[in-house]
């Protein structure tokens, strides 16, 4: 191995496992949402259920491109370098506080106003890393290989959901041998342990990346006094420099972004809310196809180093416009309870009843769990209201078939089905960081390639969950009808890329 | 294709207000429909962050009428 090639696997390795953190810093607390709520954001007092709307929905869709502008100016006045550090430190020490946050019941509404504020901070951290990590990496790259080496980092976001999804796992699991008492102990105060856990991660990554140098095109610049003055105006005032930001979100972000979020997120969302699988099962599912997938980001970062950035971008695009709606379908399809309701349970648990009283009735949920032949399990919920007034005849609500445990066999289809939208991220995301590194000169590139990236990313895409569930709730009928928000932005992002993006790979990034 | 290019940048510049029309119109329904705090301060967020974004396409709209991505 040559000292060059050495070189820049150091280079994407510091870069790489900082930019893995700060994303599973961020996801931690949007898989947390539940216990955080209950720990800070009590449903019952309105002012801190606000603050938790807030947290939600500033810290995804404006804090984010916020932050992009603010550490993209500084990332080509100051340098890379020194720019993605402080987004580490920000967000490490911001995940870290988190965790040490006394609860709502201890010390009242300062609890949602501290978790709020570092909420924010995580947003705006977030928003200056990615382009840092991307432009420092692809300045070090050499032409014929960016692609491949900017997809490394392509690999974090999805490397970070993963571990999250696993320390998250591990930790519920492991407070007690009991594992009713251990979700219990995790409720209560072990949710802090993954919070607390990324200060060490933090810092190892602070260590590794305060010994790397600059990069050489921006120190190149550097010395020879040509650093942007004015990033924001050069980047966004300038037809010929704003002309291709647009392009880059209209283009290319807007349809990654959905795409994204709806291949690892709504996926998840779908196959815990609509085919109501256990809880244990969605979440294996999503680690699996995962880890099978991500190795196809650099595989496709790589190959758009042969074949040029925009047509893996464009197909991955229009797979997923083509193959959303039958692959739900399938997910609704292999999860029926339908073929099993005539079918004689191989065990059925003793049914488990508990009454509330609601004014004057009484509302009786009863649940039974059905255990079949082929191993497909569901709990059965009955919900019955028995009136005060005795004249009136018992209602009863439809039956809800929840915490579905799926055969082995088709667990693993459910594993396939969501890989095959993993490899539609991966086409779409694998050989963007690429793509965007040079469609910008490098004094202004810091600034103009974070803000399409998160407004694509964060707002298209972080609006996916939101949209999809608005559309679910408008058209009842139809399950499938969430689908049409990522279907629509990736179709009308299809056209615009192919009309107007270059499929040309720029050999040079140094201008 | 670069006359397509342009004729389709009518379509963007069109497709800018079409989108703030129709958020704005299901944002002040939903509000309606559920009148708390929580739609309120969610849908302003959607509204406030569409603005610009439609804005920008508006932009992009109009700098592919006047050619400035023929090669």
């Amino acid at each position: 191995m040559s000292a060059s090639t050495k070189n820049i696997w150091k280079i994407i390795s510091a870069s790489s496992v900082g930019t893995l953190i700060e994303w599973y810093d961020f996801y931690i607390f949007g898989s947390l949402a539940t216990v955080i709520a209950s720990q800070f954001f009590p449903k019952t007092n309105p002012t801190a259920a606000l603050l938790s709307t807030l947290a939600t929905f500033a810290a995804g869709f404006i804090v984010r491109p916020f932050g992009a502008l603010v550490f993209g100016r500084l990332g080509d006045i100051v340098g890379r370098k020194y720019t993605f550090l402080l987004t580490l430190v920000i967000m490490g020490g911001a995940t870290f506080a988190i965790g040490l946050v006394p609860s709502y019941e201890t010390i009242g509404f300062a609890a949602p106003i501290i978790v709020l504020l570092l909420r924010l901070l995580q947003g705006l951290a977030l928003g200056g890393e990615y382009g840092g990590a991307a432009t420092y990496v692809a300045e070090h790259a050499p032409a014929n290989r960016r692609g491949f080496y900017t997809s490394w980092i392509q690999t974090t976001a999805t490397l970070g959901l993963f571990v999250s999804l696993g320390v998250i796992l591990v930790v519920r699991q492991s407070l007690d041998a009991d594992s009713a008492v251990s979700i219990r102990k995790f409720n209560e105060w072990g949710w802090r342990i993954p919070f607390l856990v990324s200060i060490i991660l933090v810092g190892v990554s602070i260590y590794i990346r305060l010994k790397m140098n600059e990069s050489p095109l921006f120190a190149k610049l550097k010395s020879e006094g040509k650093t942007s003055v004015n990033p924001l105006k050069e980047s966004f005032a300038h037809k010929t420099n704003l002309k291709m930001v647009l392009l880059a979100l209209f283009g290319a972000t807007m349809g990654q972004g959905v795409v994204w979020y709806t291949g690892q997120f709504y996926a998840q969302s779908f196959i815990e809310t609509v085919c109501k699988i256990d809880f244990g099962q969605s979440r294996t599912m999503l680690i699996w196809a995962i880890l099978l997938g991500t190795p196809f980001f650099v595989v496709f970062g790589g190959w758009s180093d042969r074949v040029g950035r925009k047509w893996i971008m464009l197909t991955g695009m229009l797979l997923a416009i083509v193959f959303y709606k039958p692959i739900y379908q399938q997910f609704i399809n292999l999860s029926d309870t339908g073929p099993y309701l005539t079918q004689t349970p191989v065990s059925v648990t003793q049914p488990v009843s508990k009454n509330e009283k609601v004014g004057e009735n009484t509302i009786t949920t009863t649940t039974v769990t059905k255990t079949f032949a082929d191993g497909f399990a569901y709990t059965q919920r009955s919900v019955d209201t028995v009136f005060a007034d005795a004249a009136k005849p018992v209602a009863h609500a439809p039956t809800n078939y929840i915490e579905r445990k799926l055969p082995s066999s088709v667990y693993w289809k459910f594993v396939l089905l969501i890989f095959v939208q993993v490899i539609f991220v991966t086409m779409v995301y694998g050989p963007i960081a690429a793509f965007l590194v040079e469609l910008f000169p490098t004094r202004i590139r810091y600034t103009s390639m974070s803000l399409p990236y998160h407004i694509g990313n964060g707002v298209f895409g972080g609006l996916t969950p939101f949209i999809a569930l608005l559309l679910t709730t408008i058209n009842t009928g139809d399950k499938l009808v969430g689908l049409m928000y990522p279907i629509i932005i990736s179709a009308v992002c299809f056209v615009i890329g192919t009309l107007y993006i270059s499929n040309k790979i720029d050999p040079d990034v140094s201008d | 294709m670069n006359l397509l290019k342009k004729w389709m940048g009518i379509v963007w510049i069109l497709l800018g207000p079409l989108s703030v029309y129709y958020l704005v119109k299901t944002a002040l329904h939903q509000v309606s429909v559920h009148p708390v705090i929580d739609t309120k301060i969610q849908w302003a967020v959607f509204v406030i962050v569409a603005i610009p974004i439609a804005i920008g396409l508006v932009i992009f709209g109009w700098y592919a009428v006047k050619g400035e991505y023929e090669k």
